[in-house]
């Protein structure tokens, strides 16, 4: 069991290469290397799942050097829910893509997917915090390969854009890690948890420092006002699948502020307590309002779609930033949720800009299949947006119940009911310019545009129904979905069970010391020539 | 010594700012270097400064932490790539687009064209 916490790194990293080194020249051979490996992940991904839902918590230690001075990997619910939703979005995303020649329209687009993949992998796996930037870093080389595949004019400046800033957020990573190390004098996430506690007040200026600098970094990635500003034109210019794909990188971000503020800074911590909170949740509010607020002004559906995720980010964030075992679970449900709703919605982007050469939201001449395209809207804009009877709504029911017993819970309440509103007004503008409104002479004409035939597949459509089967299922099967993101939170606010697991418990520790400095003493021993201990410890010559 | 490293890294952080607050790619890289190099030195000092110290456990009183030299080595490549890769994805957006400016005022509908 434990070594195959190591294969959705491993998996992914091997195709990858595979594919980039051998079968660069043949499509057909890509695709299905790419396919095996992704179907492979989903696998392992489902196995660690039961593995981890006993409640027990993983360590590998990698090249079996103990921890906390080599590098391990964790698992637990948490990583092992996401790991399994980064699968799964994975294998439906390389479908959608192959289905509809995406992969063809630039080089190597099935290497750079499987790197991201084992990126984001070895992000929710990693029990170290240098290693976790090492896996950001990863991720982020080969989503700047995927946001600018294709090429083109607007997409290349967007990549520059996506990339710079991307850039800073990783030096301020750095930063933040560097005075982490000066502070702690470990990086290794479990002994670090154990340290937090011990040290001198006089250090407390520098942990509060240490945890906001990562607060920054981690919300940056999940696109938290007001460092959201590389979200809207890397989503609206990025291919679609790999805009749906970055639907989960966004949640990495959410990922890391969970497992660093419950497991290493958590609010119980004297030095930080409630100061990751108090920033947090304003924040979240305001990334709420401007989300939904965008969803309306966005001009294009890509835009909009794009603001609608940060929307759903800001719901997120404020369920994770209150910070309590029921807030966190019913933030983890929302996790999973808007994850596939806001993929769903850049597939349907993708489609409409495959049908008509645009997303503007302007009428004109009606597209091709409008219907089965504008059904599929229809139900990813109820997910996003919160109404019944999808996962969203859920999702949202459990926040409002969890931050119901917080102080400010009228203004989450507020924020949350009337961005909902706004976001279905928004929506439901977008859906009806593009798909209702009648076509008349005074609307601008098609310029002579065709479709490209493959881009339109019905199988790309049979793979965006599958996603919002995968919504109605997270849905139907909310009972157990919940349990299991209880259980998670609980065991997030467990820290001794991941302390004991990473670094063992203290009758282990105290033992292996036992072992060592007896082993030392052999050693000193053998030094100074004493042939009778020798003798009795000739097995451990090998030392 | 101290003083002066960290007037160093604080000197080479703020003109990196700066320069990477500019409108045009050029100086932004030259900013984005300055702020790696910066982070570089930085993390270095974060396991204290000591000189004439080897990082080698037992062989003399004093002794430097070897860690942070291992994570200013991966911080280095991983720098290094991307900065190559950022300069490589400035000059073909200035090759394709016909500018060199950061900002985008009217984000395109279609990607491909810029349209």
């Amino acid at each position: 069991m434990v070594h195959w916490i190591v294969a959705p790194v491993i998996i992914p990293a091997l195709f990858g290469a595979m594919i980039i080194l051998t079968m660069r020249h043949d499509t057909l051979l890509q695709r299905v290397g790419s396919l095996v490996s992704s179907v492979l992940s989903l696998a392992v991904a489902i196995a660690l799942l039961v593995g981890a839902g006993t409640g027990e918590v993983f360590s590998y230690e990698l090249g079996s050097w103990p921890a906390p001075f080599g590098i391990v990997l964790v698992l637990d619910r948490l990583s092992a829910m996401m790991v399994l939703l980064t699968a799964v979005l994975g294998l439906v995303v390389l479908c959608y893509a192959i289905a509809t020649n995406w992969d063809q329209r630039g080089r190597n687009f099935h290497a750079l997917f499987q790197f991201q993949i084992m990126g984001l992998f070895g992000a929710m796996l990693t029990g170290d915090i240098f290693n976790l930037f090492v896996f950001f870093e990863i991720l982020l080389i080969a989503s700047y390969g995927l946001m600018t595949h294709g090429g083109g004019r607007m997409r290349m400046r967007g990549g520059v854009q996506y990339v710079i800033y991307n850039l800073a957020g990783s030096t301020l990573f750095l930063f933040a890690l560097g005075t982490l190390y000066a502070v702690f004098g470990t990086l290794n996430m479990a002994d670090l948890a154990e340290r937090a506690p011990q040290l001198p007040a006089s250090d407390e200026a520098l942990v509060r420092v240490t945890a906001v600098l990562l607060l920054m970094v981690f919300v940056l990635k999940g696109a938290l006002l007001p460092m959201h500003f590389w979200l809207p034109n890397t989503y609206a210019l990025a291919p679609a699948p790999v805009a749906a794909l970055f639907a989960v990188m966004t949640k990495v971000g959410a990922y890391s502020v969970i497992r660093v503020f419950t497991l290493i800074f958590p609010t119980t911590l004297g030095a930080v307590g409630g100061l990751v909170a108090d920033v947090m949740v304003p924040a979240a509010m305001v990334t709420l309002a401007v989300g939904m607020i965008g969803v309306l002004g966005g001009g294009t559906l890509a835009r909009t779609v794009s603001f609608g995720v940060i929307g759903s980010m800001g719901t997120l964030f404020l369920a994770i930033g209150t910070f309590t075992e029921t807030s966190i679970a019913a933030g983890l449900y929302y996790l999973l949720h808007s994850t596939l709703a806001s993929a769903a919605l850049f597939l349907v982007v993708d489609q409409v800009r495959a049908r008509r050469g645009n997303s503007t939201l302007l009428p004109q001449s009606p597209m091709e299949g409008a219907g089965l395209v504008s059904a599929l809207f229809f139900v990813s804009a109820i997910a996003i947006a919160g109404m019944p009877p999808l996962s969203g709504f859920l999702g949202k029911l459990m926040i409002m119940q969890a931050i119901r017993v917080e102080d400010w819970w009228v203004w989450g309440w507020a924020f949350i009911l009337c961005t909902s509103l706004i976001a279905v007004v928004g929506l439901s503008r977008a859906g009806s310019v593009l798909f209702w409104r009648p076509f008349d002479n005074a609307s601008p004409q098609d310029d002579d545009f065709t479709v490209v035939p493959g881009t339109t597949a019905p199988l790309g459509t049979a793979v965006m129904g599958a996603l919002l089967a995968l919504i109605v299922l997270l849905t139907v099967a909310a009972g157990p979905v919940t349990r299991y993101v209880q259980a998670t939170s609980a065991q997030l606010f467990d820290t001794q069970t991941y302390i004991y697991a990473v670094l063992g418990s203290p009758e282990e520790r105290a033992a292996r010391a036992a072992a060592e400095e007896a082993l030392a003493d052999d050693l000193h021993g053998a030094d100074h020539g004493a042939p009778v201990r020798r003798e009795t410890n000739g097995h451990e010559e090998g030392y | 010594m101290e003083v002066l490293v960290a007037i160093s890294i604080g000197a080479m952080t703020a003109s990196g700012i700066y320069l990477m607050l500019r409108l045009r790619t050029f100086t932004v890289v030259l900013g984005l270097s300055m702020l790696t190099y910066a982070v570089n030195v930085f993390l270095f000092a974060s396991g204290r400064l000591v000189t004439g110290a080897p990082p080698i456990l037992g062989s003399l009183d004093t002794l430097s932490d070897p860690l942070p030299q291992a994570l200013v080595l991966t911080a280095i490549v991983i720098s290094f790539g991307m900065t190559a890769l950022v300069v490589m994805l400035a000059l073909s957006a200035y090759l394709n687009a016909g500018t060199d400016e950061i900002d985008i005022e009217k984000p395109g509908e279609q990607p491909e064209t810029g349209g």
